[in-house]
C-alpha cells in the first residue's frame, strides 16, 4: 500500500499559494456555458401552472382550451382533482410549448378550481400556530433548576429569532431534459450532484441507471438547494418524453423564491445563568421553528459553549410553505445567532467585555479551544477591539452609533467519497476526470494544483474535467466536502501514477524509482539535478498508451480531517433616528487545515460575509397572513446587500503552523456564513445599547426595539 | 405576455392619436423599467404599446435663468444627473435622481416613466388589483402586510405610496406638466397631477387614456434652496421608506417661502403646509427643521405595521430641511 501525504512545507511549490481560478477567465468573460445557456435541436420550453393558495383541495382541471393552442406540445397533469396542496406555489401541471410565452398563455387558458382550505403560513407568533405546533425535543442535562439557583447567580432572559430566508441563486433551479429513444435520458441540470441526481431521474422515470447521463459544466449558486431532481427536473423529463423533443425548464424568479428550498426559521426564549465573575452555570431555551410543512432540523444550542447544566425544549411548527433544503451550514446560523446572542447580552449584563466574557468561557468550547482563543486575539487585533470597543451604556452625541459585536463558529467538513481517473499520456499531457461540480469553491482549480503540485508542473500543465456522470462518480457537493475530497482523490491517483512514471524511467537513469523526485518540470536523481529527463522526455518512456490511475478518497483518510473553528468581529454605525445599520468592517479569522488555494479559500470567507451581511441587515420571506403567498418573491422587496452595502471585509486564513498542515484538508463553504448574523446584530446591540431580538436588522426592528428599550431616539 | 401591436410613433401628434380613449388596451412605453416587468407579471396585458423613445421633441433638457428649465419627458435620470445646470440650480432634483442607485435604471428610465409608473404596493403587484381588496371586496392592506404602505391620506381606498422619485422635488420647486392630447397641450401644476383613485380601473394621475406628458417645467431657481432627502436602507438600488425634498425661499437667515413634500408616504406625492408654516418666518436650526418634521407628520396615521416610517417622514423632512438650508 503506498502512503498518501501532503508534502511538507518546505516543500510546496503551489499549495497555499494565492492561485486565481482556472475557469474564471471563462466566467469573466461570460463564455461559460452554464446549464441555464443550453439549448438543444427542437428543444420546447416548460413551465408550471402553480397553486395560489397556500392550503386547498383542487377540484378540477380543465386543459381544453390550452391543448387546442398552436405550439402546445404536451401538457401533464402533475397533481388532479382531489389532491391537496400544501403551499401556494405547489405545482399542479406543467406544459410544454415552442417558447416561454407560449407555454405562459397556455397555462392562463387552464381553469384550476380549488377547494380553499385553512392555512398557517407565519410561525413567528407561536401562539397562534394550534395544532400546527408539535413537541420536537425536550433535553435536561446535568441540573438545570440548581444552576438558576446559585447564590449571586446573574440571570438574562431574552428573546431572540431569525426569519425564514431563501437562497437565492443567481442561476435559478432547472434544466434541459432530452431523451435518446425512450430508455435514455441526457439531462443538463444545475446540480450539486452531479455524480448522484441520475440515480433519481432513472428511478422516478423507471429507465435503468446507466442510461440517464448528466453533464454540467458550471453552475450559477446552490447553497445546498440543489441536490436533487426536483419537480421541475421529474417533470420536464415526463414533458419531453410525451413531446418527443428536448425541454428546458429553468424557475421564474418568483418560482424559485417560492418552491425550491428555503433555510427554516428559529425563534427561541433563552435564559442564561451566570456567576457574577462571568462563569457561565445554566442554559433554559424553548425554541420553535419552521421548514414548511415537513419540518426541519433542530439547531444546535446552546452552541459551541458546553454549558454545564442546560434545559432545552424545541417546538416544530407545519406551515403552508414551500419545504426547507439545507442553506449552507445547515442549523448552524440559527444556533449561532441565538446562542451569541445570548451571551453577548449577559455580558453586557456583568458589564463585561464580550472578548472577556468569551475567553473566561473558552474552556466549554471543548477541543479547539486553544485555537478559539488565539483566533479571538487575532481577530481583536484585525479589528483593534481593546481600542475601539465601548461598553453599550457608554453615552455618544449624534444620530450616528457605533459598535463592534463578536463570534465564534464551528463546522465539521470532513471530505466526501470522491473518485477520480488521472491520465499521463505519452505527450506529456496530463488530465484529471471526475464527475463532481464547482459550485464556486475551485474544484477545478484545487484539483489541477494538486496534480501540478505532485508533478512538479504549472497548474496550466493540468487540464481538469468536471461536470459529467461518465466520469469517475464524487460525492455531492454539500457541508463543505468537495475541496477535501476531490483534492484528496487526486493526490492519491497522482502519487500513484508519478510512482509508475518513476519506475518506468528509472532504469534509464540508472538509478531506483525511490531516488527520484518530480521537481520544475523533471524526473531527476534527488541531489542530482544533472542527472534527470524532462517531463516530456520521461512521459514518451510510456510507450503509445497513457498511464490511467485512479485516485479515491474514501471519505477521511490521511489527507483530510473534519472540524473548524472561526472567528468573525464586526464593526457597524447606526443611524439611531432611521434605524438604518451600515457595515464599517468585517474581521473573518478562519482556519481550515491545509489550505490548497489561499485565493480561493479567502474567496469562500469574502462570499460568506457578503452572504451574511445579506441575511443579517436584509433578507426575509414576507409571508402574507391574509392571502398566503409569500409577498416578497422577487428580488425587490426580498433584498440582497449590494456593493455599497458590505463595508471593509478583513480575511484572515488561519495557516501556516503545523498543527493546521498535519491536519490535512478540511472543507471551507460553510463556516464562514455562520457568524456574521451574531456578530453584526451584537455589535447592533453595543451601538444602540439595546438588542434587536430578530434578524433583519431592519430599520422597523431597530426602531422599535429602541423605543421598547427606552432608548432616547428623537421622541415623537 | 401576450402578443401586442408596437407602434413606433415620429411625432407627438402621432403619438397621441395611437392611444385608445380608455385604460388598459392601450400602454405607452418609454424606459420600460416599470411597464415590462408589468406586463411580464400579467399586471398588463394591451393590445397595443406606443413606444414613444423615437419622438424626438419629448427629449430634451433646456435651461435659462429666466425661463427656468425645461425637461423632456424622455430625458433619462442619467442625463439629469450630467446636467450641470441642474446640479447647481436644482440640487433637490439631481439629489433625487441621484437616490435611484442602479446604473442600468437611470440610463433607461424616463423623467416622464418615473411620474406615471405604477405603485409598488405587493397586493397590487401579487394581482389583487389597485386597491388590492380580497374576493369579497375588504381591502387587504389594513388587515395585511402594511410595513411599506402609506401613513398620510392612507383612510382610503387607496393605502399604497407613491413611487416617484423624481414628483417629491419638481413639486417642491414648483414644476409643472406640459400635457398632450388629441386637443393639442395643456399645462397642468404637477402638485395637481397625482390623484387618488377611487377604483381599480383608475389611474394614479390626472391624465386622460389619450393624452402623453411631454415636458415638464420647472421655474427659474435663483434664489431658491432646495434638498431632498431619502431614508433608503440599502445603498444598492432600494425603494425609500420615506423621503422628503425641501425648497427655501431665504431672506438672510430667514425662512421666506418654504414648500415641503414628502415622498413614499402617502399615495400622493404629499405636500405638508403644516411643516412649511412651521419654516416660515424661522431661522433654520436643527430644533426648526425637527419642528417641520414633526408638524409633516401630524396628521399621519399607523396602519398596523408601518408605525416606524412616521419616525423616519420625520426625520426624512428634518434633514431635507438642513440640508436645503445649509446648501448654497
Amino acid at each position: 500500500m503506498a502512503e498518501y501525504y501532503w508534502p511538507d512545507a518546505g516543500n510546496r511549490r503551489l499549495i497555499g499559494q494565492r492561485i486565481s481560478r482556472v475557469d474564471g477567465p471563462l466566467k469573466v468573460s461570460g463564455s461559460a456555458k452554464y446549464s441555464a445557456d443550453i439549448s438543444r435541436p427542437g428543444m420546447l420550453y416548460g413551465k408550471v401552472l402553480r397553486s395560489p393558495y397556500a392550503h386547498a383541495k383542487i377540484v378540477s382541471i380543465d386543459t381544453g382550451a390550452a391543448e387546442k393552442m398552436p405550439g402546445v406540445k404536451a401538457i401533464h397533469i402533475i397533481q388532479g382533482p382531489g389532491k391537496v396542496v400544501q403551499w401556494s406555489g405547489a405545482e399542479i401541471l406543467a406544459v410544454a410549448a415552442v417558447d416561454e410565452s407560449t407555454a405562459e398563455d397556455a397555462l392562463r387558458k387552464i381553469k384550476v378550481k380549488f377547494e380553499p382550505l385553512p392555512f398557517l403560513v407565519d410561525e413567528a407568533n407561536l401562539s397562534r400556530a394550534g395544532n400546527r405546533a408539535k413537541p420536537a425535543a425536550d433535553q435536561v442535562v446535568g441540573d438545570p433548576d440548581k444552576a438558576f439557583q446559585e447564590k449571586d447567580v446573574v440571570i438574562l432572559e431574552g428573546s431572540y429569532g431569525l426569519p425564514v430566508i431563501a437562497h437565492c441563486c443567481l442561476e435559478p433551479h432547472g434544466q434541459v431534459v432530452e431523451w435518446e429513444g425512450d430508455q435514455s435520458l441526457k439531462v443538463y441540470p444545475s446540480t450539486q450532484s452531479v455524480s448522484g441526481v441520475g440515480g433519481e431521474y432513472a428511478a422516478a422515470l423507471g429507465i435503468p441507471a446507466g442510461n440517464v447521463l448528466v453533464s454540467m459544466q458550471h453552475i450559477g449558486g446552490g447553497f445546498g438547494s440543489k441536490f436533487d431532481a426536483g419537480p421541475w427536473g421529474l417533470e420536464s423529463a415526463r414533458l419531453a418524453k410525451k413531446a418527443g423533443r428536448p425541454v428546458k425548464y429553468f424557475l421564474e424568479r418568483a418560482a424559485e423564491m417560492t418552491v425550491a428550498g428555503n433555510r427554516p426559521s428559529t425563534f427561541a426564549k433563552i435564559k442564561l445563568a451566570a456567576k457574577p465573575d462571568g462563569t457561565l452555570l445554566g442554559w433554559e431555551s424553548d425554541s420553535w421553528g419552521t421548514g414548511g410543512i415537513g419540518g426541519s432540523g433542530i439547531p444546535p444550542i446552546p452552541y459551541i459553549f458546553n454549558i454545564p447544566n442546560q434545559r432545552k425544549r424545541h417546538t416544530a411548527v407545519a406551515t403552508n410553505n414551500g419545504a426547507q433544503r439545507a442553506w449552507r451550514a445547515p442549523n448552524h446560523p440559527q444556533a449561532c445567532f441565538l446562542t451569541m446572542s445570548a451571551l453577548d447580552d449577559m455580558a453586557a449584563k456583568l458589564r463585561m467585555d464580550p472578548l472577556e466574557f468569551f475567553l473566561k468561557n473558552i474552556d466549554l468550547t471543548g477541543v479547539r479551544k486553544e485555537l478559539y482563543r488565539k483566533e479571538l486575539l487575532k481577530a481583536a487585533e484585525l479589528m483593534d477591539w481593546k481600542r475601539e470597543w465601548h461598553a453599550r451604556d457608554l453615552k455618544s452625541t449624534g444620530p450616528l452609533k457605533r459598535g463592534l459585536g463578536l463570534s465564534i463558529h464551528t463546522w465539521g467538513g470532513r471530505a466526501h467519497n470522491s473518485k477520480c481517473a488521472l491520465s499521463i499520456h505519452p505527450d506529456g499531457s496530463v488530465e484529471v476526470n471526475s464527475g463532481s461540480q464547482d459550485l464556486g469553491t475551485g474544484t477545478r482549480t484545487v484539483m489541477a494544483i494538486v496534480a501540478a503540485e505532485t508533478f512538479g508542473l504549472p497548474v496550466e500543465a493540468i487540464k481538469v474535467n468536471i461536470g459529467d456522470s461518465r466520469f469517475p462518480p464524487s460525492g455531492p457537493s454539500g457541508g463543505s466536502t468537495t475541496v477535501g475530497g476531490v483534492t484528496s482523490a487526486t493526490r492519491r491517483a497522482a502519487q500513484d501514477a508519478l510512482a509508475q512514471l518513476m519506475a518506468k524511467v528509472a532504469p534509464d537513469l540508472g538509478v531506483g524509482p525511490e531516488r527520484l523526485e518530480a521537481v520544475a518540470g523533471r524526473i531527476a536523481v534527488k541531489g542530482d539535478s544533472t542527472k534527470g529527463l524532462s517531463w516530456k522526455q520521461a512521459c514518451s518512456k510510456l510507450g503509445v498508451k497513457a498511464l490511467t490511475m485512479n485516485g479515491e478518497n474514501p471519505g477521511g483518510g490521511p489527507l483530510n480531517n473534519s472540524g473548524v473553528g472561526g472567528v468573525q468581529m464586526a464593526d457597524v454605525t447606526v443611524d439611531s433616528e432611521t434605524g438604518v445599520v451600515k457595515i464599517n468592517k468585517l474581521v473573518a479569522v478562519q482556519d481550515c487545515g491545509l489550505i490548497i488555494d489561499l485565493k480561493t479559500a479567502e474567496s469562500q470567507v469574502y462570499g460568506a460575509l457578503i452572504m451574511g451581511i445579506g441575511y443579517a441587515l436584509f433578507e426575509e420571506r414576507i409571508m402574507d397572513n391574509l392571502t398566503g403567498r409569500m409577498l416578497n418573491a422577487n428580488l425587490e422587496f426580498y433584498k440582497l446587500a449590494g456593493l455599497g452595502d458590505i463595508g471593509q471585509l478583513v480575511v484572515h486564513m488561519w495557516m501556516g503552523d503545523k498543527e493546521q498542515d498535519d491536519r490535512g484538508v478540511i472543507g471551507l463553504g460553510e463556516p464562514p456564513v455562520i457568524s456574521p448574523g451574531a456578530a453584526i446584530s451584537n455589535a447592533v446591540a453595543n451601538a444602540i445599547g439595546v438588542r434587536v431580538p430578530n434578524l433583519p436588522l431592519t430599520p422597523d426592528r431597530v426602531l422599535s426595539a429602541m423605543e421598547k428599550g427606552g432608548m432616547a431616539y428623537a421622541r415623537i | 405576455m401576450q402578443g401586442f401591436e408596437y407602434a413606433q410613433p415620429k411625432r407627438k401628434d402621432e403619438a397621441v392619436r395611437l392611444l385608445a380613449d380608455e385604460w388598459g388596451p392601450t400602454e405607452i412605453l418609454a424606459g420600460g423599467t416599470d411597464l415590462l416587468s408589468f406586463m411580464k407579471d400579467d399586471l398588463a396585458s394591451p393590445k397595443r404599446l406606443v413606444d414613444l423613445k423615437g419622438v424626438k421633441e419629448l427629449g430634451g433638457i433646456q435651461y435659462t435663468t429666466k425661463t427656468g428649465l425645461r425637461l423632456g419627458a424622455l430625458v433619462t435620470l442619467e442625463e439629469l444627473l450630467d446636467h450641470a445646470e441642474v446640479r447647481q440650480s436644482y440640487p433637490a432634483l439631481a439629489q433625487a435622481a441621484a437616490g435611484v442607485y442602479s446604473p442600468q435604471i437611470r440610463s433607461r428610465g424616463t423623467v416622464g416613466g418615473d411620474l406615471c409608473q405604477r405603485p409598488r404596493c405587493w397586493y397590487y403587484r401579487s394581482g389583487f388589483g389597485l386597491l388590492a381588496r380580497d374576493a369579497s371586496g375588504k381591502p387587504l392592506v389594513p388587515d395585511g402586510d402594511n410595513r411599506y404602505h402609506a401613513i398620510l391620506g392612507n383612510g382610503g381606498p387607496a393605502y399604497f405610496v407613491n413611487p416617484s422619485s423624481l414628483a417629491p422635488a419638481l413639486i417642491a420647486l414648483g414644476a409643472s406638466l406640459r400635457i398632450m392630447g388629441p386637443q393639442g397641450s395643456r399645462d397642468l401644476l404637477l402638485e395637481n397631477f397625482f390623484v387618488v383613485p377611487k377604483t381599480d380601473a383608475e389611474r394614479e394621475y390626472a391624465l386622460k387614456p389619450n393624452e402623453i406628458v411631454a415636458e415638464v417645467l420647472v421655474p427659474p431657481a435663483s434664489g431658491i434652496r432646495s434638498a431632498a432627502y431619502e431614508v433608503r436602507q440599502r445603498e444598492a438600488l432600494d425603494w425609500p421608506l420615506a423621503a422628503a425634498a425641501v425648497a427655501l425661499k431665504l431672506d438672510g437667515k430667514k425662512v421666506q417661502g418654504a414648500r415641503v413634500v414628502l415622498g413614499h408616504v402617502a399615495p400622493i406625492p404629499w405636500r405638508s403646509p403644516e411643516a412649511e408654516r412651521a419654516l416660515i418666518g424661522k431661522t433654520v436650526s436643527e430644533a426648526v427643521a425637527d419642528a417641520a418634521g414633526l408638524s409633516a407628520v401630524s396628521r399621519a396615521q399607523r396602519l398596523s405595521r408601518n408605525g416606524y416610517k412616521i419616525q423616519l417622514a420625520r426625520v426624512a423632512v428634518k434633514r431635507a430641511v438642513l440640508q436645503a438650508a445649509g446648501g448654497a
